[in-house]
């Protein structure tokens, strides 16, 4: 087990955001995470990556356990997130947005990773010196995400790749997400749009109100009656 | 005419490479942590006390400015650490005080330790005066002008190339998302404050010759620091050195034309100007609300 989430719970002040929640991802696994507005799937990630603390329960990540630790070491460990809204160094340029996604990787040659992630999106290459804020948002999402590959994570935790995207574009990163997953990448995807990532996930979880009501296969959850009617709009 | 405006602008330009200095620690400090640090003057008092007084009791001038230089960076690290960290959701006016308090208590600690009175420090390379087109230079204006060079320009490229200097950038673009690349925005923090010391000491060292050094020193050089790094556009590095010279020169020039009472009214008409008419300054884009 790569991750494992036991009986976690999360406050903001007095709102109770994450109730008790248990997850698990194995190695090489694309786990999905639906639910609806404010359900709490973002909160569930920032706990995962320290940077909102947990009131109570156990992060174990490859084995030990990270709930109290420190931000910049989980990302260290190779717990590395996108985050929503894409949260990109907006003044700085693409390249170095880059080069700051190995900030915790001191050896190593980011250069090689740097063209390894041209080839795979040339729209970074062509944008390389450009600020990162005036990028278009899927260019920007491809930003966001890149930055993240070089950390080179061992679980990458996406949140909500897709919002705010033409559909188009939400058939790339999708794409992108696929292809990470088969080079061996182990992927957490949160989503509101439930049928995609769903379709995608070998897992997938549900999540209500801060707590997880369902979990199963990803095909089983996609014709799951409950999941259908809430989030499909079937 | 001619040698009286060159002469002003000379003596404008070294004590406005100073202000210069202090700009940019404001402007260092801002970004990292949106902290306006009011001790910043002290900084500057620490160097130029310590270097006076170390090089009186035999310690070789280059070895007093680096332990000035030290002492003040770890002063800096402490009042980060102790004073302002531990306020982190504090609003920006309680940090704003809480700075104003720790340099009273520094103000008051280098009282105990070095005494009220005026410490001189030799200039560096003598005092006979430079002749440049009728007007006349110190050699230690030199001294401060070239520093300070150095030091922007060494600053201009830690930010612009190296790594470190770039993560600190980009905690203060996004804190959030520097947390998620790995940045320790905590140190982040200290480096800063240890940086924007480090700025302020050399500066009190090279500007004591000419000033002399004493324990007060650091309130108007702070202050004139601040007016640099506000109408520079606060967290706005090239800005607030620009600030400096203009803040120091047009002192020089208000001193020499209007009267020499009138020196430090200049800058805080400046500052009340900008605060006024451009809060953001000459070149920032932001407002100086905490984020
Ligand atoms: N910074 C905050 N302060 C207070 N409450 C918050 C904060 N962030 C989130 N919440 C609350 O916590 C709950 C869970 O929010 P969260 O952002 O985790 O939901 P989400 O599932 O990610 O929603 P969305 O799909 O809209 O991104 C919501 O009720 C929200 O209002
Ligand atoms: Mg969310």
């Amino acid at each position: 087990m790569l991750l494992e989430i036991e009986g976690l719970n999360s406050h903001y002040g007095r709102i109770h955001a994450l109730k008790s929640a248990s997850l698990t991802v194995r190695e090489g696994e694309l786990v999905a995470l639906v639910g609806a507005n404010g359900a709490g799937k973002t909160t569930l990630l920032r706990t995962l990556s320290g940077v909102h603390p947990a009131s109570s329960g156990r992060i174990t990540f490859d084995g030990c356990d990270i709930t109290r630790m420190k931000a910049s070491r989980r990302v260290a460990e190779g717990v590395v997130q996108v985050p929503e809204g894409r949260q990109l160094f907006g003044p700085q340029s693409v390249e170095d947005n880059l080069r700051l996604g190995a900030y915790r990787r001191g050896s190593g040659k980011p250069d090689d990773d740097i063209d390894r992630l041209y080839e795979m999106f040339p729209v970074l290459k062509v944008k390389r010196d450009q600020p990162a804020g005036t990028l278009s948002g899927g260019q920007q999402q491809i930003v966001a995400l890149g930055r993240a590959l070089m950390a080179k994570p061992r679980l990458l935790l996406l949140d909500e790749p897709s919002m705010g995207l033409a559909p188009l574009l939400v058939a790339e990163i999708f794409d992108a997400v696929q292809r990470l997953k088969r080079e061996g990448t182990t992927i957490l995807l949160v989503e509101q749009n439930a049928h995609a990532a769903l379709a995608i996930a070998d897992r997938g979880y549900v999540i209500e109100t801060g707590e997880i009501v369902l979990s199963d296969s990803g095909a089983a959850l996609l014709s799951n009656e409950r999941v259908r009617q809430a989030y499909l709009g079937l | 005419m001619f040698a009286e405006l060159l002469q002003y602008l000379l003596s404008g330009l070294t004590i406005g490479a100073i202000y210069a200095l202090a700009g940019l620690g404001f402007s260092i400090i801002y970004n990292a942590s949106h902290v306006i640090n009011f001790a910043q003057g002290e900084f500057i008092m620490i160097g130029g006390m310590a270097s006076a007084t170390l090089t009186a009791s035999g310690v070789p001038l280059p070895l007093a400015i680096m332990i000035g230089c030290g002492g003040a960076m770890l002063v800096g690290v402490l009042v980060a650490k102790f004073a302002v960290e531990r306020a982190r959701n504090a609003s920006t006016v309680t940090l704003i005080i809480i700075t104003i308090g720790a340099s009273i208590f520094l103000r008051g600690i280098a009282e105990l330790v070095w005494g009220k009175d005026f410490k001189r420090l030799d200039a560096f390379s003598g005092e006979t005066p430079i002749q440049i087109l009728g007007a006349s230079m110190q050699p230690q204006s030199l001294w401060v002008v070239g520093t300070a060079g150095v030091l922007i320009v060494a600053i201009g490229l830690f930010f612009a190339r190296t790594l470190t200097g770039k993560a600190i950038l980009a905690t203060s673009h996004n804190r959030l998302a520097a947390q998620l690349v790995g940045i320790d925005v905590k140190r982040v923090v200290l480096a800063s404050f240890a940086l924007s010391a480090a700025l302020g000491a050399i500066g009190g060292a090279v500007v004591a010759p000419i000033t002399f050094s004493y324990t007060e020193m650091g309130i108007m050089l702070g202050l004139k620091g601040f007016t640099a790094a506000v109408l520079g556009g606060l967290g706005h590095g090239p800005g607030a050195v620009a600030g400096g010279l203009i803040v120091g020169i047009a002192e020089a020039l208000g001193a020499g034309y209007i009267s020499s009472a009138y020196k430090d009214a200049v800058a805080f008409v400046i500052i009340l100007a900008v605060l006024l008419f451009m809060p953001n300054g000459l070149f920032g884009k932001r407002g100086t609300e905490r984020v």
